[in-house]
């Protein structure tokens, strides 16, 4: 063990805290479609991909600007949401056999991925990666700095959605009872096909995010799982502020320990820490 | 049972004998393989398919055992097959570790367990890349001699796998028959009631965590040598607890041979399509294969039959008769002599959530054979009270004596074994279990730990009893709430108490199924249990009671003959507010 400088420290948290900010992209979605549609959604993660994959497409090919390209991935990504919510309805699938319909959907895209852009390793060369910015010593690379923002920025409307208004409200008493919720006038039905619509764009946005700071693979689908699990849980499942809040916690601890110790010893901090709070956390759950 | 375990040697038996065939090694690699998946798919299913508590961290204990025997061939020159028992006990070990701290924070269930074991595997993993158990290069077995047991190494992998697989599926069979698998259904249900009726919960949970884990810890051993080059990455990917989750769910979790036809399917599926030259168009049809099974088989490719071939009820005769046979008494009122002895003394009981003191002070006795109602108005305690004389809540203070021994604070299921009994207000019968094997479960677990062939007659019986004979192979579902309540009954009384606690029996019943009720009460009095009743229905309370205690914001206010009691000025202030005059 030895003990890092000021600014490398510094440069660690900062690190740690964008990475945290990808996390919570990627672990909304998951959340919300957990704590309110009673869903564990893998597909969350395939679609991700493919939204990284459309965006490298449309910006590389297209010329687009990777951040424009979310217009056009939006609303085909709810589209996709509102199909995936329908099979559910249709099949009145539980949530331990969601987890096994959205695997098998995880392995379709994930073929389709690997039939459209091959195995290979594919990356977004985009303007956004040369810009360099310094604050003091910290140098702060601008495409996770827009992680960051889109991350704040989506997790607050989110939360504010939920709390202040009556489409967010009805969603929360939907998602606790739903037979009394309709019994109160709340189209339970429609708020899931928006709400699964929703969960999807968000995808497509962790897509985004996903395309501007790291290097696409098909199989990477998968190595995002375990930790984003492990996000969602500890942030509170359909908490919209949660999977920010615990993203940053894990990857600041993560990236404190890889500069203290050795990078491949990040894991047992993070996951150390959530099961201790998974035993120790008081109240309900 | 014995024609089960016939087949099940008989199909081993043949299999063992593929090697003399002769055959390509390529077909006893891929046999290999499948009963590679059919001793994982089945080990996870012994805790997590039977009890619910579903795992995410199978592949940990997989990767315990691989480690233990990569790490005692490969470094300590120890002989492969004496390092498989090693296997086998460290992934047991670590199970248990795990489980004595996990299984005792009540809170630990459901998705937070799944977490819990996936996070595990990831600190598990980090260590042994770390240390130098590995240390990051990996682990080659390339060197460490393999055992003569088949013709060529091929058919010696073949032979092991399918000894484990055949020892596996035969444990998970022999398990769903035993009294562990029969609690470990309940704990699925409803882990509290499961407690109550005397199922030792927690140790049964650990049981059948270790054997599980225990069983992937020696298909993990056989699996290093196999590969004979083992990695952090491969070994602890999230394939292996994905892969067995999906292979059990689409078998089916609640059958004993699920897993395994699961975890040929999708063995077979994979194989079939990686091995041809369409491979990335086979993985997206197992995907589409995965999907449409779920979404038209839900509950499995064997879950669905089972349920259908629900056997009838067994020699259900007339339920007039066979009732007047055994109660000859129902009539008679045993008159309780107030010098009879206390069955139950309950001494400064107090009990506290989050500031609100739900009992205070509470003392009151119950005599042998007596019915004592326990009334007052809604919030008092009364329900408080009952959890925690049957041990689902530890008391903050006080002594509760059964039959003069201290129970405060004892687990459920001890209490339950001492005899005492209690129903729920809202009833809570085992969901997937039918009718019949509710009440038998609970003649299983109780006072008279009754055999799965017993327990099955003392069912029928009960159920006579309970005016349910009819409803024996049906599902909870299937029943009214007139019938909930009384299977409530049926599973107290199955379970041979000597002490009841009913919990509102009769709240939402109409009229005259209060009649049937009352009736059911004092037949139940007949058979010689002491008897306490929560409830509100008056008209019910003054036919049954002998004696009353009436609680108010947790404590006793009033004690004695049910309409003395119900006089007394500070019963009347509790019910109706102070007089307008005082």
């Amino acid at each position: 063990m030895n003990v890092p400088s000021a600014t490398l420290l510094g440069q660690a948290i900062l690190s740690g805290i964008f990475i945290g900010a990808l996390y919570a992209v990627l672990g909304l979605g998951l959340s919300l479609a957990w704590g309110l549609l009673g869903q564990i959604n893998l597909a969350h993660f395939a679609f991700a991909f493919l939204g990284a994959y459309l965006t490298y497409q449309l910006a590389t090919v297209g010329g687009l600007d990777p951040l424009f390209t979310l217009a056009l991935i939006a609303p085909a990504f709810f589209a996709l949401g509102v199909a995936m919510q329908w099979l559910f309805t249709r099949f009145r699938v539980s949530p331990l056999n969601s987890l096994l319909v959205t695997f098998g959907l995880t392995v379709i895209v994930e073929t389709l991925i690997q039939a459209i852009w091959t195995a290979d390793f594919r990356r977004l060369e985009s303007g956004y990666a040369d810009v360099r910015l310094r604050i003091g010593t910290l140098f702060v690379p601008l495409p996770e700095l827009l992680t960051l923002g889109i991350a704040i920025a989506l997790s607050l409307s989110v939360w504010a959605v939920l709390r202040y208004t009556d489409v967010g409200r009805s969603m929360r008493a939907a998602a606790e009872d739903a037979p009394i919720a309709a019994a109160f006038g709340v189209n339970e039905r429609l708020l899931a096909y928006v709400l699964s619509g929703v969960c999807a764009m968000l995808a497509g946005a962790a897509g985004l995010c996903l395309a501007l700071s790291q290097t696409l693979a098909p199989a990477q689908i998968y190595a995002w799982i375990g930790v984003i699990f492990a996000v969602v849980m500890m942030g509170g499942p359909g908490r919209a502020l949660g999977p920010l809040a615990a993203g940053i916690v894990i990857g600041v601890s993560e990236a404190v320990t890889m500069a203290v110790t050795a990078p491949a010893w990040a894991p047992v901090v993070s996951f150390t820490l959530l099961i201790l709070l998974l035993l120790l956390r008081p109240g309900k759950t | 049972m014995i024609r089960t375990v016939v087949a099940l040697v008989v199909v081993a038996a043949a299999l063992a004998m593929v090697p003399l065939a002769g055959l390509p090694p390529f077909y006893e690699t891929f046999l290999y393989l499948v009963f590679h998946w059919i001793v994982l798919a089945t080990s996870w299913n012994i805790l997590s398919g039977y009890s619910g508590y579903l795992s995410f961290g199978h592949g940990a204990f997989f990767g315990a055992g691989v480690y233990a025997t990569a790490t005692l061939a490969a470094h300590y020159e120890v002989p492969f097959l004496w390092t498989l028992p090693v296997a086998a006990a460290v992934a047991a070990v670590l199970s248990l570790v795990i489980g004595l701290v996990v299984f005792r924070v009540r809170r630990v269930r459901g998705e937070i367990f799944a977490l819990l074991t996936l996070a595990v595997t990831f600190v598990l993993a980090t260590i042994i890349l770390n240390t130098p158990i590995d240390g990051g290069p990996g682990v080659y077995l390339s060197a460490v001699p393999l055992p003569q047991i088949g013709p060529n190494a091929s058919s010696t992998f073949y032979l092991l796998a399918l000894a484990l697989a055949f020892a596996t599926v035969l444990i998970a069979y022999l398990v769903c028959g035993a009294r562990l698998g029969r609690g470990l259904f309940a704990i699925h249900d409803d882990e509290d009631v499961a407690e109550v009726m005397g199922v030792p919960t927690y140790r049964f949970k650990l049981a059948a965590f270790a054997l599980s884990c225990a069983l992937a810890g020696i298909a993990g051993g056989i699996h290093a040598l196999f590969v004979s080059y083992v990695t952090v990455g491969e070994t602890f990917s999230i394939t292996v607890p994905l892969s067995v989750v999906l292979m059990s769910i689409l078998g089916g979790t609640r059958h004993w041979a699920g897993p395994a036809v699961g975890a040929a399917v999708i063995t077979a599926l994979m194989y079939a399509f990686t091995a041809s030259d369409y491979a990335i168009a086979g993985k997206a049809i197992v995907g589409l294969v995965l999907v449409l099974v779920i979404l038209f088989m839900p509950r499995g490719i064997l879950g669905r039959r089972r349920d259908r071939t629900a056997p009838a009820a067994p020699h259900a005769e007339p339920a007039t008769s066979r009732r007047e046979n055994e109660v000859p008494s129902a009539r008679a009122e045993p008159a309780v002599r107030a010098d009879a002895p206390a069955i139950l003394e309950i001494f400064d009981l107090a009990k506290a959530f989050a500031g609100v003191q739900a009992l205070s002070n509470v003392t009151f006795s119950v005599r042998d054979g007596e019915v004592l109602g326990l009334l007052g108005p809604n919030g008092s305690g009364k329900s408080t009270l009952i959890n925690v004389v049957s041990g689902h809540y530890r008391p903050d203070a006080g002594r509760i004596l059964y039959r003069g021994i201290d129970v405060a604070g004892a687990p459920g299921h001890r209490i339950a074994r001492a005899g005492i009994a209690r129903t729920y207000q809202i009833p809570r019968p085992f969901s997937q279990m039918t009718v019949r094997d509710n009440v038998a479960t609970a003649a299983m677990f109780g006072g008279a730990t009754l055999s799965r062939s017993a327990a099955e007659r003392e069912a029928t019986r009960w159920l006579e009893f309970a005016r349910l004979g009819d409803k024996a192979g049906a599902l909870p579902d299937e029943l009214n709430l007139h019938q909930r309540k009384f299977l409530e009954l049926a599973r107290a009384l199955a379970f041979r108490p000597r002490l009841v606690l009913l919990d509102e029996v009769l709240s939402g019943l109409n009229p005259s199924e209060i009649d049937s009720a009352v009736e059911l009460v004092r037949d139940i009095r007949a058979q010689g249990a002491t008897i306490v009743l929560v409830e509100h229905v008056m008209r019910a309370v003054m036919a049954l009671c002998d004696r009353i205690v009436v609680l108010d914001h947790g404590e006793v206010i009033a004690e004695g003959a049910p309409a003395e009691a119900m006089r007394s000025p500070a019963v009347v202030t509790a019910y109706l507010g102070a007089p307008a005059h005082a």
